[in-house]
């Protein structure tokens, strides 16, 4: 997929003008609430019409002031999936996925709801109204109606953002099948920078109504870390959980960690700020923290008025951040070893 | 009066009861599908002089309804406008019960108008943007999000119309007379009885049917109402 927009556009209070060309499958539109993202989605489905500019999808001119050029948003192929869901509350879950399949011309349709319905696992609740439904299941089938519609561009507008965080990251593995599965490449809006890193490769970071940043998710996260209060979150998936003087043990890489918040579940995903790792240069002698990891550092960063320093910890990678003073102090350069003491508490599942 | 209320009919009463009922219906039926298209006009298009539109949608709300009878009369009559072009094809219309229809239509019209534009007011516009981006023209759109989601509204518009129309007096009196068995409604015999003497026992039985048809649509306004509104 291809996009190139050049589009301005006019509000009361706040003025927008989009300068950019993107190529990939997996592609983020990151920024704060207001920054003009849903504005952006909205000018490319066609549901808002920008005053002035161009855009091309594909080679194909879809909007375009000068020519006169502005395909309807049924003909432009190209679907959303809100915030909200927004389900039709009067069709059940079957007649809301078909919605954009029945409308959707023979010759685009590669995506068959058998399949769609096997991969977002919606079987046992096709026949259901959509009142009756939990959160994630309402997204699970806005998703698969969005895909159904065999779209060319799929636009995930906040999809997560209704969802506490253990929903957020069971949705988080249909929401890439879009691209893994039904090779239709998306757009994914947030403004959490930890999905953005696990939903998309390249980052348009949006700010006062324009692309202030072409980026990717791990620069971004790197380059924020420093003024972030929550820092670099490293997202660690650990396997085979076993019970461990109170707590669980979890396969990482060559190693174990230890986990307060663990369960029994075979896989997991935790989150874990940089801000939580405590570099030491010798091996203490005693320490309260429960994991205690052999690291080589591979580089160093500045990241505002920290250090970033990244890490290989048996055969994974982690993230912490110091301050310039204790890199001094440790004479961190890469290349050297380190102990990295982590608590047991300091991990946050994710899903 | 003396003594214990008896409900009396006259054959002229029944055909009252009947021609009411047959006028509200068809008024309301009439009224429905430019009732609809001025709700969708109003909340979903942007246009100069949508205000005025506005005013005059609402306009039957503030007027005497002796004055839009008599509007109706100039329009309607054998030298308006509207009149001689229904005369060419044959179509009389004043002193009929068409025109009793055409005044309650016309009355009841900000009713219907106000219930069926709350009820889209109401859809969440992301479902109707959601249905576009999925391959629906406007027109697809329209009918199959924006009117299943307006029934309550469409039907609490109704509801409210046909109530209105069976008391409709002011307007119909002007453009339909009251010719009994021709285009006297129930608040028609009503004041003929109420200037007659010895017709109280009459006017109160009429009463008493115009009070009960008011209560069968208003209670089956609220049930179907509150169906839909549990549906959606």
């Amino acid at each position: 997929m291809e996009l190139r927009v050049n589009v301005e556009k006019r509000f009361i209070d706040a003025a927008m003008a989009f300068d950019f060309k993107v190529a990939g499958e997996r592609i983020g539109l990151f920024g704060e609430s207001g920054s003009g993202k849903s504005t952006l989605a909205g000018m490319l489905a066609g549901l808002v019409q920008p005053d002035k500019g161009e855009i091309f999808l594909d080679e194909e001119c879809i909007f375009s002031r000068s020519r006169r050029i502005n395909i309807p948003p049924e003909r432009r192929r190209i679907s959303i999936v809100f915030q909200q869901s927004s389900l039709f509350p009067h069709l059940s879950v079957k007649s809301n996925l078909l919605y954009g399949f029945r409308r959707c011309s023979p010759e685009y349709r590669t995506i068959d709801f058998a399949t769609l319905v096997d991969v977002l696992k919606l079987e046992k609740i096709l026949q259901r109204g959509v009142n009756n439904l939990s959160g994630g299941e309402k997204q699970r089938v806005s998703l698969g109606r969005a895909v159904l519609a065999n779209p060319r561009l799929l636009l995930m507008d906040e999809p997560l953002s209704a969802l506490d965080d253990v929903l957020k990251f069971q949705i988080i593995p249909y929401l890439k099948s879009v691209s893994e599965h039904f090779k239709i490449p998306y757009f994914f809006i947030s403004h959490s920078l930890v999905e953005m890193r696990l939903m998309a490769d390249q980052i348009l970071v949006v700010a006062s109504g324009h692309i202030a940043e072409t980026t990717t998710a791990e620069q971004l996260a790197r380059t924020r870390m420093g003024q972030s209060p929550i820092g670099y979150i490293n997202l660690i998936r650990v396997t085979e959980p076993r019970r461990h003087e109170g707590l669980f043990a979890y396969r990482w890489g060559n190693g174990d960690l230890l986990i307060s918040a663990g369960n029994d579940q075979a896989e997991a995903l935790f989150e874990l700020s940089s801000k939580d790792i405590i570099l030491c240069k010798q091996h203490p002698e005693a320490i309260s923290a429960r994991n205690l990891l052999t690291c080589t550092v591979l580089n160093t960063f500045v990241s505002g008025n920290r250090i970033g320093v990244e890490l290989a910890c048996g055969g994974e990678r982690l993230m912490a951040e110091i301050v310039e003073q204790a890199a001094i102090e440790l004479g961190i350069t890469a290349g050297c070893k380190l102990y990295a003491a982590i608590k047991a508490a300091a991990f946050r599942r994710l899903g | 009066m003396n003594g214990i209320f008896m409900l009396t009919f006259t054959p002229s009463d029944y055909e009252a009861i009947g021609l009411s009922a047959k006028v509200a219906f068809s008024a309301t039926l009439l009224s429905l599908p430019f009732g609809f298209f001025m709700a969708y006009l109003i909340t979903y298009c942007t246009f100069r002089g949508k205000m005025l539109v506005e005013v005059l949608i609402n306009l039957p709300l503030t007027l005497p309804p002796v004055v839009i009878g008599y509007f109706l009369l100039l329009l309607l009559g054998k030298n308006g406008w509207l009149g001689r072009l229904f005369e060419a094809v044959g179509i009389r219309l004043i002193f009929t019960w068409k025109a009793a229809v055409i005044a309650s239509a016309v009355v009841g019209f900000p009713l219907m108008v106000r219930s069926i534009r709350l009820g889209m007011e109401a859809i969440d516009l992301q479902l109707i943007q959601a249905s576009r981006t999925l391959g629906a023209h406007w027109y697809d759109a329209l009918l199959t999000v924006i009117l299943p989601l307006s029934l309550s509204g469409i039907f609490a518009g109704s509801s409210l119309m046909f109530a209105r129309s069976l008391g409709e007096f002011g307007a119909t009196i002007i453009v339909a007379g009251n010719i009994p068995g021709v285009t006297q409604t129930i608040p028609l015999a009503i004041y003929d009885y109420a200037n007659s003497p010895n017709s109280e026992n009459m006017a109160l039985s009429l009463c008493f049917i115009s009070v009960i048809l008011s209560l069968i649509v208003l209670i089956f306004h609220e049930i179907i109402g509150r169906k839909l509104v549990r549906r959606i």
